[in-house]
């Protein structure tokens, strides 16, 4: 079954993170205009203030105008005493999304789900409307990918949470992202597999701007649809390497009408601009083509 | 709802307010600072006895340290420090709006 819920499949180039204990940080990060923020209830917020973070999360959902920004928040892990009430704050409150910790299995998808659609019919929420994605934090995990992506239809992608992960693994982050490899591939490909979006982890030296980009433009051509974000200063180079370039754009453009007119005259494989092209290129080329409408750089008709 | 001990919720940080609640008796006692006294004392006053009233706490002795917190703080922390106040643990079930709104 395939979720109707609008906001399913939107851009989500950019996730930043947000103390949802910090007023000062919860009222205007939307002036930065990523493509969704994340309000955190989990390791941003000491194990005391679990609580107060709580009744800020529950009025800054309520109150303040995010712009369109897509509102995820970050819940306490299944292991603690947290998440059910996190669960009701966040369902109460009308966040758009739930960001699962630490899952392991499908069952842990199928719990905070039976919790989330419980929150919906005590608050009065349509059914269906609070969306989820799982963060996915130890190698267990990343052996469970598949199944965590076909777990739930509310759920509509998967992100890698890199910290954790080298700390299970048994290695360090590096800058050279060996260590990531295996489960940036895995899950990627258990996404496209399954129809569902993947979102890279953080990348934490704010001074290494150049060691962020090139983080980014290899896991743009690596398939992910965006990146976790700290630091509102990354959100837009992310944005800029995932926005297709004006020759790219014009190049699908070609791409997809190309196609159309060759199918109908009853031809497979030709030439763009010296390339070839054939049907297999259709699917991306729409996809760019997508992306840069979405993105707003593209306003032709196709 | 009666209080059952001394607590408090929030920082000084900016944007932030501390809001302090022990229990008392003859009703509510207010006290506010905060550098933004002159323009807002009596919004930050409003709505802090309306956030006290929707909670139903009639008697307490509140201290208020405000560092420039909009309305949806101020709340937040009055709503936290009361919680705290009722002692019943940190993950006890709020009423999302009904009275926390």
């Amino acid at each position: 079954m395939t979720n109707t819920n609008p906001n399913f499949k939107r851009l989500r180039r950019t996730m930043m993170f947000l103390n949802a204990q910090k007023p000062s940080l919860i009222k205007d990060p939307y002036i930065y205009k990523p493509d969704s923020i994340m309000l955190d209830l989990e390791d941003a917020v000491a194990e005391n203030q679990k609580d107060a973070a709580r009744f800020s999360l529950y009025h800054a959902l309520k109150t303040v105008d995010y712009h369109g920004c897509e509102r995820v928040v970050r819940i306490n892990g299944l292991e603690t005493k947290h998440w059910q009430e996190d669960i009701r704050v966040c369902v109460a409150g009308g966040c758009d999304t739930i960001r699962i910790s630490k899952t392991e299995s499908a069952d842990d998808v199928r719990t905070v789900e039976a919790a989330v659609e419980k929150a919906e019919q005590e608050f009065g929420r349509p059914i269906g409307s609070t969306l989820l994605m799982a963060a996915i934090e130890s190698t267990k995990g990343i052996l469970n990918v598949v199944d965590i992506c076909k777990a739930s239809d509310r759920l509509f992608g998967v992100a890698l949470s890199g910290g954790d992960y080298t700390k299970d693994l048994q290695t360090v982050i590096s800058k050279s992202g060996v260590e990531l490899m295996g489960a940036r591939q895995q899950m990627v490909i258990a996404a496209r597999a399954t129809g569902k979006m993947c979102f890279d982890t953080v990348y934490t030296d704010l001074d290494d701007m150049e060691g962020f980009k090139k983080d980014v433009a290899m896991i743009r051509a690596m398939g992910f649809d965006g990146k976790s974000i700290v630091n509102p200063r990354q959100i837009l180079p992310t944005h800029e390497i995932f926005t297709p370039t004006e020759k790219e754009i014009i190049f699908a453009e070609k791409v997809v009408r190309e196609i159309d007119e060759k199918k109908a005259q009853g031809i497979g494989v030709f030439t763009v601009n010296g390339k070839m092209i054939d049907i297999a290129f259709y699917d991306g080329a729409k996809r760019t083509l997508n992306l840069a409408k979405a993105a707003g750089v593209y306003k032709g008709e196709l | 709802m009666e209080l059952k001990k001394a607590a408090m919720a929030g920082t000084v940080e900016s944007s932030d307010a501390q809001v302090t609640v022990e229990p008392a008796t003859g009703g509510i006692t207010l006290d506010i600072d905060s550098s933004v006294i002159n323009q807002y004392g009596r919004q930050i006053k409003a709505i802090i006895l309306e956030t006290l009233e929707r909670l139903e706490v009639t008697n307490a002795k509140v201290t208020v340290v405000d560092k420039g917190a909009l309305d949806c703080t101020l709340k937040a922390r009055v709503e936290g420090a009361v919680f705290r106040a009722m002692d019943k643990g940190q993950d006890a079930a709020s009423d999302w709006g009904g009275a926390i709104r």
